[in-house]
């Protein structure tokens, strides 16, 4: 008996899997000749300029310090590591060969111009959503790019996660195509912040929680989740920041990377902006849409009251630690941190990013807290003109731990973080392994 | 390699990203204004600007500050005399010296931020800024004394 419930199992198991890989099948879209750049109106080139800045298509195509959109970026997913490919127009490594339909494909439904299935890590779901005039601009600006023959690396994902025609069972479990449906109920600008921000930006792909198949959690939109070792926080009115996100503070920290009152970017954030919002091929008008949608999303118009108490309470502990308290915590911070991180006076100052405001203090969790500790801020990263050092070769596990308790104490409300040492140094020896 | 501006020169590092910034300017570049103190970024000798900013080049690795501007104390001001430097020089700040430098360049970090500082300021700014020969009561006369004529109130 249970051989035959075994042999039926096994059977039915098959023919499910034959079924998925012959509908996995997707036809090649044939060679074409490298389109003469010519062919592209100057017009349509700058906007998919524009677009493939504020979709941040660098970041993920272009290895660190190499030749943009040349790929070779490593992608770190909980299955293995993906190798963000060669967009440039070179026929042999990159999409030369690609005629517009192929392009389209590729956007529209994650198909290879060879009919294979692409990864979701490439965020087709969200580009399906784009409008054609989008997608078009943004072919005619990668096709009059400058060749690049680089190759990239081979992904990392082990079997069965690498058999590209599984990738049909994920599409039929969890992809939706079709284009951005506008809320008739909002405005223009709001209208716009949703598009760039759900068919472009892709902002759901780190501040959206994942199931174990990588999919995006339908009910938890912008939820904020954990992403490369950071905490992507939530963008929806859980956000913890103690002053709201309203429209002009979102603005200015996307448009340059940091907010008086919030702080700088940090981690995959940093490119989003400097290689994306920041870049003056971006109009103000689109990152004032973004800030729009979101400072919507995040109801901070319901928190606006709380942004003056939070700013007045957080400058009124901003000296704590200068005045030589008895506390040997004090002492460690008043030495390490607070020549730079002191405010006075009725708003801080963009250059001294104040703690008591920052998301890392009040997040559920340290993580942000010590990864920053740890391995500072260069001057390619958060906000322009501020470095900061990294502690991990001065401050033990045990100070950093420290640090985290007193700053969590005597600058939020919120409740103590529990095995700060543990979680020092686990961090500590997951950035050693990854530099 | 990394390359930066130091003191308005483009010079480039030869070593490894992760050497820190202090080795680079004293070693390599040869400028010995810059002292070594604790060097775990807990005691300001080593103090320089990046970006106009003061920050410990000790335990700032010459990588963090690829492409950016670097001043030393001999970058401050061309004939050193940048008013927090005159001060320093008319209330004969210095006992030993050896921090002085990294109180200077703090200084004029905190004076840039709040020019008209409070002893709370001072004291908070200034925190991380250790002096063995306890200079601590002239350095705050100094600071007072130079961001009052660089808010032009008082003659040089």
């Amino acid at each position: 008996m249970i051989r035959r419930i075994a042999t039926a199992t096994l059977a039915v198991a098959s023919l499910g899997l034959a079924g998925l890989f012959l509908l996995a099948r997707r036809p090649a879209i044939g060679p074409v000749e490298r389109p003469a750049p010519e062919r592209f109106s100057a017009e349509s080139i700058a906007q998919g300029e524009s677009l493939a800045a504020a979709g941040h298509c660098a970041s993920c195509h272009t290895r660190p310090g190499g030749q943009p959109f040349a790929g070779g970026y490593g992608v770190n997913t909980p299955f293995g590591v993906i190798y963000g490919t060669n967009i440039t127009p070179d026929p042999k490594n990159g999409i030369g060969t690609w005629s517009l339909d192929a392009f389209v494909r590729a956007m529209r439904e994650g198909v290879a111009r060879d009919g294979s299935h692409l990864f979701p890590a490439f965020p087709y779901y969200a580009y399906t959503k784009l409008s054609d005039d989008d997608v078009k601009a943004l072919y005619a600006y990668l096709m009059t790019r400058p060749d690049a023959t680089a190759t990239v690396p081979a992904n990392t994902l082990p079997f069965p996660f690498k058999i590209r025609a599984l990738q049909e069972g994920w599409k039929i479990l969890f992809f939706r195509g079709g284009r951005f449906h506008a809320n008739p109920s909002k405005s223009d600008e709001w209208n716009r912040g949703a598009y760039l921000a759900e068919a472009l930006s892709d902002c759901a792909a780190c501040h959206t929680p994942r199931n174990s198949l990588g999919a995006e959690k339908t009910g938890y939109a912008y939820a904020g989740t954990v992403i490369d070792g950071w905490i992507a926080p939530a963008l929806d009115e859980t956000n913890p920041s103690p002053v709201p996100w309203t429209q002009e503070e979102l603005f200015t920290y996307l448009r340059t990377g940091g907010s008086p009152l919030h702080g700088t970017t940090g981690a995959t954030m940093t490119p989003v902006i400097r290689e994306g919002l920041a870049l003056p091929v971006v109009p103000d008008s689109d990152v004032r849409a973004i800030a729009v949608y979101f400072s919507d999303i995040d109801r901070a118009g319901a928190r606006a009251h709380d942004t003056e108490a939070a700013t007045r309470e957080a400058l009124a502990n901003s000296s704590l630690g200068s005045s030589q308290e008895y506390d040997p915590d004090a002492e460690l911070y008043a030495a390490a941190c607070i020549a730079c991180h002191y405010n006075s006076g009725a708003v801080p100052l963009p250059s001294r990013p104040e703690l008591a405001l920052n998301s890392a203090l009040t997040l559920p969790e340290p993580t942000n807290f010590i990864q920053v500790v740890l391995n500072g801020v260069s001057n390619t990263e958060g906000a322009p003109g501020l470095v900061m050092p990294a502690y991990a070769s001065s401050l033990t596990d045990g100070d950093i731990a420290r640090l985290a308790a007193y700053l969590r104490r005597t600058r939020t409300k919120s409740p103590h973080w529990s095995d700060l040492e543990r979680k020092v140094s686990a961090i500590r020896q997951q950035s050693a392994a990854s530099h | 390699m990394t390359t930066f501006d130091l003191n308005g020169r483009t010079v480039s590092a030869h070593g490894a990203d992760d050497t820190p910034l202090l080795w680079v300017i004293r070693d390599e570049m040869g400028l010995t204004g810059t002292k070594f103190g604790c060097g775990i970024g807990l005691c300001g000798a080593c103090t320089v600007h990046v970006e106009g900013r003061a920050t410990r080049s000790c335990i700032t690795a010459v990588g963090e500050v690829a492409g950016a501007k670097v001043t030393t104390i001999e970058g401050l001001n061309p004939e050193g005399r940048h008013p927090v430097q005159v001060a320093w020089t008319e209330l004969q700040v210095p006992q030993c010296g050896y921090c002085q430098s990294g109180q200077i360049m703090q200084a004029v970090t905190l004076l840039k931020d709040f020019p008209n500082p409070t002893d709370q300021d001072i004291n908070a700014v200034m925190a991380g800024s250790l002096c063995r020969c306890m200079t601590y009561i002239r350095i705050r006369k100094a600071i007072k004394l130079a961001a009052a004529r660089m808010r032009g109130e008082t003659a040089q």
